[in-house]
């Protein structure tokens, strides 16, 4: 019988590894996520709110949130707010979304909560995967999505990739080069992408930092029970 | 002060039965000394109702059952509100856990015949409770109105509409519309936190108002009231619920709580399984999700719903996998008269029900892992063997349980 037991809580433990499918079966990149690295989320921080809040809403955060990654209200309003917006306001998109339904097809995505459906290698292999193609509306296609509705917005910093296919490889080569080095736009990316992790779930780092306290108090209160119960039980044994 | 006390629960006890009750269900309540690890799940579903009662109602003050609003308002739970994202995943887990819980006692049951003369009424009441529970997790998990809660739901709600005659009807009836929308939304939501709790809260109570009639079963499937001390009426090998299992269930429910925690802490959405990723994503009632898979304590139905591919017997194919889904449930309610051995524990049973057993599981599994997976060919196939095997174990039960080589059962229990 304890075999049985044994085997179960085995079973029990292996079960949970991720489910996530790669749609484009094409391979991801590993984006480094670090969301208690303060300085890599207020440099991802500003540059979303430059880049993707013009298009994206992000809707369900609000802009004093911010003051968990090191800034006070007034650098938030100063660095984060362009909108006239209040600082306890949600981040809303500058975009209406009839118009994003105008312009792009279908209204741009709210990205709060993104990166917790696509995942930070996801998204980091997207922004870097988009390339030039005359085929599409917006003269932009992405190896990651497909004919992604989404134009490249960061072709300035990174340059203009155009495909290359060789038998059953496709790959990306810089055909024009843009403001950064290839290594500065990976370093741009991933802490945009770190910061989109972060907005995915804000409390994160608390929840983690109040579950080492938590478990601890309960192997104090293992000890303490397992004696307890040994006390009562020895003169049943 | 001692005699304070003393009046006190006297005054109380000539205007309700507090001592007789504390005595009947706990003090002097005698319970086999011999409850194993497998024992501990019953207190812990318990534990987990508890959990599941109080986080839903600190839900439901912030959360907004609108098709509009719904998804803003859990992320406004996980943002805003203080200790709100603590809140939600204590649910969120403790709806998971409380089928690892469930399914853990219901093996228990298996593996030790409890569902056997005299607890057959015990055992229904049981399956009444996990009906009630897979409803609660249902409507509960259409509430975040995600991706996956819309597309989820829409594969149960069209399981009515495959049923003859008056499934459309019934289907319409069921939603308030002609789709899954926001009707369904508000009615789903009243099942979840009224309805169903109260059915549940009751069917809890007479599972074990029934439990305690016929005494707990244990690891040696015996009745220990068949051997009574002749001076005191107690059972020789029964021992007080309270103190000796109420301190070692609480060994129990701490290691549980260790568990517990190490998850809402630390992976909340258990790689996907627990918090399906797709489900980060509002609902949108114009896409289909390419890939739609139920949480993983359904999947193992979710399989044998998908396992019919042909139509037979004039039946629909999507009929088929309705019976079979619904079978596969329903089926362990004839576990009592299925079983024929003249034994109940495992430890004396034969080596057919070790196997049929242990077949079981296995297929309880590999159709749970099919289930979150897209069909292929070699997929449907593997999910329609596994369907037999799950249900040759209950059908073939009253012969393969009747020729097996049992053990005779000992007379005292076995340390």
């Amino acid at each position: 019988m304890k075999k049985i037991t044994i085997v179960a809580i085995l079973i029990l433990c292996i079960v949970p590894f991720s489910v996530r499918a790669a749609e484009s079966g094409m391979p991801l990149e590993r984006a480094l996520v670090d969301i208690t690295d303060n300085a890599s989320l207020q440099r991802g921080a500003e540059s979303f709110v430059n880049f993707c809040l013009t298009c994206h809403g992000a809707s369900y955060m609000r802009y004093n949130r911010h003051r968990d990654i090191g800034y006070t209200n007034e650098e938030i309003l100063e660095k984060m707010v362009h909108t006239g917006q209040k600082v306890g306001d949600l981040m809303l998109s500058a975009m209406r979304r009839k118009e994003g339904e105008e312009w792009f097809g279908v209204a741009p995505p709210d990205l709060s909560v993104i990166a917790r459906s696509r995942g930070a290698d996801w998204l980091y292999t997207y922004l870097k995967a988009f390339y030039r193609d005359d085929t599409t509306g917006t003269g932009w296609n992405n190896l990651v999505f497909d004919r992604a509705a989404m134009p490249h917005v960061l072709y300035q910093l990174q340059g203009e990739q155009k495909l290359e296919v060789n038998g059953d490889q496709r790959s990306l080569i810089l055909d024009k080069p843009g403001q950064m080095t290839a290594v500065e736009f990976d370093k741009f990316v991933g802490d945009l992408v770190n910061y989109m992790v972060y907005l995915g779930e804000p409390h994160a780092g608390v929840r983690k930092e109040l579950g080492i306290k938590v478990i601890l108090f309960l192997l104090g209160m293992l000890a303490l029970s397992y004696f307890l119960k040994k006390e009562y039980w020895r003169d049943i044994h | 002060m001692s005699n304070i006390f003393n009046s006190m629960i006297e005054w109380i006890d000539k205007r309700f039965p507090l001592t007789s009750n504390w005595k009947a269900h706990l003090s002097e309540y005698y319970a086999p000394k011999n409850f194993n690890f497998w024992y501990f799940f019953g207190s812990l579903a318990l534990l987990v109702l508890v959990n599941q009662l109080i986080t839903g109602i600190f839900l439901t003050m912030n959360y907004k059952p609108d098709a509009s609003q719904a998804f803003a308002s859990v992320e406004y739970i996980m943002r805003d509100v203080d200790y709100g994202w603590l809140i939600r995943y204590m649910h969120s887990t403790g709806a998971s856990m409380f089928f690892v819980v469930v399914y853990l006692h219901m093996f228990r049951g298996m593996l030790y015949g409890s569902y056997r003369k005299p607890r057959e009424l015990l055992w229904l009441i049981g399956m009444c409770i996990f009906f009630v529970l897979m409803s609660l997790a249902f409507t509960g998990y259409i509430l975040p109105w995600g991706q996956m809660s819309y597309w989820g739901a829409q594969v149960i709600v069209s399981m009515f509409g495959a049923i003859p005659v008056i499934g459309e009807t019934l289907q319409q009836w069921l939603l308030g519309d002609f789709t899954l929308s926001d009707a369904a939304l508000n009615r789903f939501f009243a099942y979840h936190v009224v309805t169903l709790p109260l059915v549940l809260l009751v069917l809890v109570f007479v599972h074990i108002l029934a439990l305690h009639e016929t005494g707990s079963n244990n690891p040696d499937g015996i009745e220990i009231k068949e051997n009574k001390n002749p001076s005191t009426g107690i059972p020789v090998d029964g021992i007080p619920f309270h103190p000796y299992y109420t301190v070692k269930d609480i060994v129990g429910v701490v290691v549980f709580l260790i568990v517990f925690c190490g998850i809402i802490f630390f992976a909340p959405e258990m790689g996907g399984y627990f918090l399906e990723y797709n489900n980060f994503i509002p609902a949108n009632t114009l896409q289909t999700p390419d890939h739609i898979a139920p949480v993983w304590y359904f999947t193992p139905y979710y399989s044998m719903l998908r396992a019919v591919t042909v139509n037979f017997l004039g039946i629909d194919a999507k009929l088929w996998g309705v019976i079979l889904m619904a079978g596969s449930v329903v089926i362990f309610c004839f576990l009592p008269w299925l079983d024929r051995s003249p034994v109940k524990s495992v430890r004396y049973k034969g080596p057919y029900f070790k196997i049929a057993l242990t077949l079981f599981v296995i297929s309880f599994f590999v159709l749970g892992w099919l289930g979150t997976k897209s069909p292929t060919p070699l997929y449907t196939l593997l999910a329609q063997i596994f369907t037999v095997i799950y249900f040759a174990f209950f059908v073939l039960m009253p012969w393969y349980s009747k020729i097996d080589k049992t053990k005779p059962e000992p007379k005292r229990l076995q340390e």
